[in-house]
């Protein structure tokens, strides 16, 4: 198709929610007296994807991602703007927009719970009207890529988290969706899970051309698969573009790291750079990264040095400094 | 094809697969649904009620095995048509879990009414020793009438199903509103039980109240398909209560879809 995948101009959300204080007393007022309070959870929010992005939505809790991407799922209907997935305004739900997307939620579940996966496979084979051949096919390819097997046989009750994630995912992917919304596909998953869940993501997305849209709060998920990130804050779009730049940005500087084959002197460090951490054995120098070649060969000639390595800040450092040094806004809820 | 006629054709070929995979559900619930379909026996305590009433004569035109046909219809028809929509649509709403229907490609009544139909076999079930019952101690009372009332018992049926169903998706879309449609449901389950002739043959009611019943949507959903099985209503009177019966099916599947259009854009997709 021509023009984006995903395109939202101006998305705002606003929910009305009834607010009351702690007590017995507040509660007798609250059944004469009703409170409550607008809550702006996305504002004026734009951006586009194209076909086969794969791109990061990053936020603080309460930022707005979630809301945003049911906005784009069509489960909520949009307070003010326009979005449009594949051509579809989302909200319309028409099928031809169903077939296109799906949307995977950690904490959430489409599995039937007393049945097998496989019996959810064969709904969705139904209900997306997929050729027998195609879904057997996929299934097949899916589970494979998954390490999945006979699991597919066991009752979902009976599965472990992770089992069950890789099962919700090849149910998500059956019907093999262009768009996917994936919000924070490895809560709860382990380190060597959440590997492979990437690469399949990766794989997934490269093998069938799709666009992905991921949240999520584990920065490896983050940086192993999006190479632009969308971020928002209190609903509204902070920084929409490369990921490299936005650290570079908001983290000038690289950290340099020491390992030492004798205790050197702290002046001896701070000479050099900022310290982050110092041990006997070990230092963590943060320097600006125009300099950092200037340090580590200035490193190399006065330190007793084993080994060194040179890396950007972690992701969760530049994301925590980006929020934590964002004001509040007292706009976002208004009382009625 | 039109949206409407699409979605249809779509969730007609679609119907077979969700229908087998509901009896697998059920199946996989079966001993809850046991317990649940034991819970329904308030006929059975009316009928042992009435039973010792009419011990001296007659009620009206019910002596002894009247009253047991009767009751034993109204179980019958109860445990076949009764379903928990409005319980089901309150939860999804509630916690959030109706976002993962409202994401497929066919409407999400559909996947209701198939898991609801699926439930069907299950039911018949356990009806069946019922419905033996009621053969052997009132096959006079049943086979005694016109044959021309049978005639109309499936449309009766199917009807009444489809006006349980359909006013429990218009009680279910209250949960849209006000976050939980378990008030609104026991307040009409309470109604119901008396104006529908789950409690009390409609025709032992005082004359004014009788007018009422005959008005009101709940005889239709009950009385109306139980009679007609024991053969208490004559032809002319079971055929124009079909079609008041089908005019409520239209005019309350009519006002549930107008009324889960209008919820489904307050949905707030909560819990996930």
């Amino acid at each position: 198709m021509s023009g984006p995948m995903i395109d939202v101009a101006a998305l705002s959300k606003s929910y009305r929610v009834h607010k009351r204080a702690p007590g017995i007393a507040a509660a007798l007022r609250s059944v004469f007296r009703r409170r409550y309070e607008t809550v702006k959870a996305v504002e004026e929010l734009s951006f586009r994807i194209a076909e086969g992005e794969r791109v990061g939505f990053l936020g603080p809790n309460g930022a707005g991602k979630t809301t945003t991407l049911k906005v784009l799922a069509g489960l909520l209907h949009p307070t003010s703007g326009s979005v449009r997935v594949g051509g579809h305004v989302p909200h319309t739900r028409d099928p031809l927009f169903l077939q296109l997307i799906t949307l995977v939620m950690g904490q959430k579940q489409q599995l039937l719970w007393d049945l097998p996966p496989s019996d959810t496979y064969a709904m969705n084979r139904a209900i997306y009207d997929i050729p027998r051949a195609q879904a057997e096919d996929t299934i097949r390819t899916l589970t494979e890529l998954l390490e999945i097997g006979d699991l597919i046989r066991k009752p979902t009750r009976q599965l472990s988290l992770g089992e069950r994630m890789k099962c919700e995912l090849v149910a998500a992917l059956l019907h093999r969706p262009r768009v996917l919304f994936l919000d924070e596909p490895t809560i709860g998953l382990d380190v060597s899970m959440q590997a492979k869940m990437r690469a399949f993501i990766r794989d997934y997305n490269e093998r069938f051309g799709a666009a992905v849209l991921l949240t999520s709060h584990y920065m490896d998920d983050v940086v192993a698969l999006c190479p632009r990130v969308v971020v928002i804050d209190r609903g509204r779009l902070i920084y929409d573009g490369d990921l490299r730049e936005l650290v570079r940005r908001v983290r000038p500087d690289k950290h340099v790291t020491i390992r030492l084959s004798a205790p050197v002197a702290a002046a001896d460090l701070a000479r050099l750079g900022k310290v982050v951490s110092a041990d006997a054995g070990q230092a963590v120098l943060a320097v600006p990264a125009a300099q950092a070649s200037a340090v580590v060969r200035d490193a190399l000639a006065a330190l007793p040095i084993v080994d060194l390595t040179i890396e950007e800040p972690p992701l969760e450092d530049v994301m925590r400094e980006l929020f934590v040094t964002r004001a509040p806004d007292p706009t976002r809820t208004t009382l009625s | 094809m039109t949206g409407a006629a699409a979605d249809l054709a779509r969730a007609a070929k679609a119907f077979p697969t969700l229908l087998t995979i509901g009896f697998a559900e059920v199946v996989a619930y079966r001993a809850e649904f046991l317990v649940w379909i034991l819970t329904t026996n308030m006929p059975l305590v009316m009928l042992a009620l009435w039973h010792a009433v009419a011990e001296d004569g007659a009620v009206g035109r019910f002596d002894q095995p009247k009253f047991t046909a009767y009751y034993l219809a109204i179980l019958v028809v109860r445990l076949v048509t009764s379903n928990w929509m409005a319980w089901q649509m309150s939860m999804e709403v509630r916690d959030g879990t109706l976002s993962a229907k409202l994401l497929r490609p066919i409407h999400p009544l559909y996947a209701f009414a198939a898991d609801h139909l699926s439930a069907l076999p299950m039911r018949l079930l356990y009806v069946s020793p019922i419905v033996v019952v009621l053969l052997v101690t009132s096959w006079g009372q049943i086979a005694g009438h016109d044959a021309r009332v049978a005639l109309v018992l499936g449309p009766a049926l199917i009807g009444a199903w489809l006006l349980m169903f359909f006013s429990m998706v218009l009680l279910g879309t209250v949960a849209f509103y006000v976050d939980s449609a378990m008030g609104a449901f026991e307040l009409w389950l309470a109604v119901h039980a008396i104006v529908s002739g789950y409690l009390i043959p409609l025709e032992l009611l005082p004359p004014w109240a009788r007018t009422v019943t005959d008005v009101l949507p709940f005889r239709y959903m009950l009385a109306f398909p139980a009679e007609t099985l024991v053969g208490l209503v004559a032809p002319a009177a079971a055929l124009r209560q079909l079609v008041i019966q089908w005019v409520y099916v239209v005019a309350t599947a009519a006002a549930a879809i107008a009324a889960w259009r209008a919820g489904v854009r307050r949905f707030a997709a909560f819990g996930g």
